[in-house]
């Protein structure tokens, strides 16, 4: 891992709920970007109360930048809470559609590995197959490089989605 | 509040007027015009600036000299980008401020429809929040949040962009007190650990040292730090925007820390076994380089902003909670403390290492600013640009009183001195108000010379005239082989034919021995605006100095001899 002035460079996974208005979203980028942070994912989603929504955001950079790009984010108007989950044991999950090249010869293997990672078909031709994918970011990550080999024409990912286990509130 | 109907601009009026809103600084456009049209009717004052940068640090300046929020309104486009760089200077100063932006109408926003910016997008990142409102109900209670959310917790400004149907439109009455802000957090009472843990290192520590910021002063936690400060005898630093509170003559006041500070200050810093930081947010022009800052010693934090905690300096014990509430409940649980030998120490580097300049040969900038000072017996409330002078006023300007001294501290914005002591004046109509400023400074903001006129203020304006851009030369010549760049004033107009063209009176002091009876004549004049032209020696450079980056201990008292390594920390 490179290490910088700061600690080490890794990726965080945070937590956040915010008003439901526009441009609360540049707010926050803007937050990471000044200081260099890069979002690797990002979710937004409305939460059970139409006047919020729930934000799970996968970012990368040093620790200790982070602990200040959380209190600013606590800090913005707009945010009611923003919190760090790296690490925790809590739920997370990615969808992935995965469209792949799929000749008549290689279909059958393809098939096989696609149930082995219990991907839903949801699309098929003459030339190509898509698949639907859930589970952790690592499983999509694995998929991924199983995959490769056979053409990937195309891919989109939900990026993280995350809840607390139990009663406990997420963000 | 009336239950009549009323328009989206008369909606805004009405919520100044329950904010007892004195004064509104600007400049009108098409799209503000309904605004300014609901002004007519309204008690309040409009001061009519030439620039908006020129109305937002006047509101700027008022706000600081009041403590109330400064109110601005500009029209959309043009006026109102005009007023991110006072935007800017007054978040990175918490000054509480509500900056009106008048836009096209709503059904031309995305349209690049004429004078059409997206003012509320480009201010994100230099305000405390902002608004665009879309729906004239809602004016009534973003109005609220606005002025809510400026002069509160830590203050700063807000930004509302309002579109011209939305201003014209017929609104809902509401009732007032209904805000909506729940991701807004105040502190509330300081946490009883923190406090007693702060209590033990205070009264342990031999050698501490107290950094006050403004927060003190926006708190109005004057007293409660003085008292501390006397029980428990601790030399009390005040940063460039703490300055006042603090009385500057106190036996155990150290004055201004840091890059331009006072050697005393510094030294102090570097020797002591304990720091405390009130309202203060450990600034790299105080700290320089982190890892020499203090190494030895404990580090307490006091800010109302919980990102402040650890951002610069971790802190061994950090109490999140405005100041003047976490100082009296200090006050409470403290009980006393040895620092005898260390005040003694105090003294002797007071002595040894004191302010200084060579009085002979040529006029002075310190001199000058010492010599005002002293004659308007600190009580003048003292703005100033940025550059060397105000350094050197920030060193030679004593002063007891919070909310006297007004300067752009963490933004550095040129142009903010003169603007600033208009406002100071309008807030403070019974004070004598002086802006000491540089030539280079001075001139991006002079056209402000008529609105001093116009509304008959008797500001002063004390012009340090170098014929440079000096601060700027003073780096050149000392790190970079005196090659100067970009820093001659050629040019320069006659500051007093220019002064007395807009109606001002105009003097000049060429020599040292000009300097009092000079001085007396202009804090005499009270007529009007006035300019006071200080033709000074040129080459003088700022000492002390902590080059960029470096430690407290690298500071340098005088001229070096040998030529500087390149500073390695920012400007
Ligand atoms: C708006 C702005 N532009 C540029 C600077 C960079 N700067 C800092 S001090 C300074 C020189 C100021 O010259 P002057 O106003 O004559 O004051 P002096 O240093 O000569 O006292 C400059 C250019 C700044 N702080 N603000
Ligand atoms: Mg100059």
């Amino acid at each position: 891992m490179e290490t910088v002035q700061n600690g080490t460079i890794k990726k965080h996974t945070l937590s956040l709920l915010v008003s439901n208005k526009p441009g609360v979203l540049i707010r926050i980028s803007l937050v990471f970007a000044r200081r260099g942070y890069n979002i690797d994912s990002l979710v937004v989603s409305p939460s059970q109360d139409p006047a919020f929504s729930v934000m799970n955001i996968v970012a990368t950079g040093d620790s200790q930048t982070l602990d200040q790009i959380l209190k600013q984010l606590n800090k913005l108007v707009d945010v009611l809470h923003a919190r760090d989950r790296t690490g925790e044991d809590i739920i997370e999950r990615e969808l992935a559609i995965i469209k792949l090249r799929c000749t008549p010869e290689v279909r059958t293997d393809i098939l096989q590995i696609a149930r082995a990672f219990s991907c839903d078909v949801v699309d098929l031709s003459d030339k190509s197959v898509t698949f639907q994918i859930s589970g952790k970011t690592e499983k999509l990550d694995t998929a991924n490089k199983v995959f490769e080999p056979f053409g990937i024409m195309e891919m989109v990912r939900t990026g993280k989605l995350l809840m607390a286990r139990g009663e406990e509130a997420t963000a | 509040m009336t239950t009549k109907k009323r328009t989206g601009a008369e909606a805004i009026i009405d919520t100044m007027q329950q904010q007892e809103i004195e004064y509104i600084f600007g400049v009108p456009g098409g799209n503000a015009i309904p605004l300014f049209d609901a002004l007519v009717d309204s008690p309040i004052k409009f001061v009519l600036t030439r620039h908006e940068q020129g109305a937002i640090h006047m509101a700027d300046g008022y706000a600081r000299a009041s403590g109330k929020t400064g109110v601005v309104f500009v029209t959309s486009g043009p006026g109102s980008t005009n007023v991110i760089t006072g935007l800017f200077t007054a978040n990175m100063d918490s000054v509480p401020l509500v900056v009106i932006c008048g836009q096209q109408i709503t059904a031309n926003l995305g349209m690049d429809a004429f004078q059409e910016a997206d003012i509320s997008g480009i201010s994100y990142p230099v305000v405390k929040h902002s608004y665009l409102i879309k729906n004239p109900n809602d004016i009534f209670r973003i109005m609220e949040e606005a002025f809510y959310l400026a002069n509160s917790g830590r203050p700063g400004p807000v930004l509302v962009d309002i579109p011209k149907d939305v201003s014209s439109a017929l609104v809902e009455p509401r009732p007032a007190g209904d805000l909506h802000l729940p991701g807004y957090h105040i502190p509330k009472e300081a946490d009883m650990s923190a406090l007693e843990h702060a209590a033990s290192l205070l009264e342990q520590a031999a050698r501490p040292v107290i950094i006050a910021g403004q927060g003190v002063i926006i708190s109005g936690a004057e007293k409660q730090l003085l008292y501390l400060a006397e029980k428990l005898r601790i030399p009390v630093a005040t940063t460039l925007l703490g300055k006042g509170g603090f009385p500057d003559h106190h036996e155990l006041c150290l004055g201004m820390p840091g890059m331009h500070g006072t050697a005393y200050a510094n030294k102090a810093l570097d020797a002591c076994d304990l720091v405390m930081a009130i309202g203060a947010r450990w600034d790299d022009r105080i700290v320089g380089n982190k890892a020499k800052f203090c190494t030895r010693a404990k580090k307490i934090h006091i800010d109302i902003d919980a990102s402040e905690i650890d951002k610069v300096i971790q802190a061994d014990c950090s109490i999140i909670a405005d100041a003047k509430p976490a100082l009296e409940a200090l006050n409470g649980i403290l009980r006393r403390s040895n620092t005898t030998e260390w005040i003694k120490q105090i003294a002797r580097l007071k002595k040894s290492f004191p302010l200084k300049y060579k009085k002979e040969g040529k006029l002075k900038a310190q001199y000058v600013i010492d010599e005002i000072c002293r004659l308007s017996e600190s009580r003048a409330i003292v703005t100033t640009d940025v550059g060397q002078h105000q350094m050197w006023a920030a060193q030679f300007c004593k002063t007891d009183l919070p909310r006297h001294w007004l300067s752009s501290g963490g933004a550095g914005t040129m142009g903010y001195g003169f603007p600033a002591a208009i406002g100071a004046q309008i807030a403070r109509p019974d004070k004598t108000v002086i802006a000491i400023v540089g030539d280079g400074g001075f001139q991006m903001t002079l056209c402000e010379m008529a609105t001093a006129f116009v509304q008959k203020l008797p500001v002063k304006v004390l012009l340090l005239n170098n014929n440079y851009l000096g601060m700027v030369r003073q780096w050149q010549s000392m790190f970079y082989d005196n090659r100067l760049s970009g820093v001659d004033l050629e040019g320069n107009p006659n500051f007093v034919k220019l002064a007395e063209s807009y109606g001002w009176k105009g003097f000049r002091i060429k020599r040292s021995a000009d300097v009092r009876r000079v001085l007396r004549e202009a804090l005499a004049y009270t007529q009007g605006p006035c300019l006071i032209d200080a033709e000074v020696e040129q080459h003088t450079n700022v000492f002390p100095m902590i080059p960029a980056g470096a430690g407290l201990c690298d500071m340098l008292l005088e001229a070096p001899k040998e030529k500087l390594e390149k500073p390695k920390g920012g400007t």
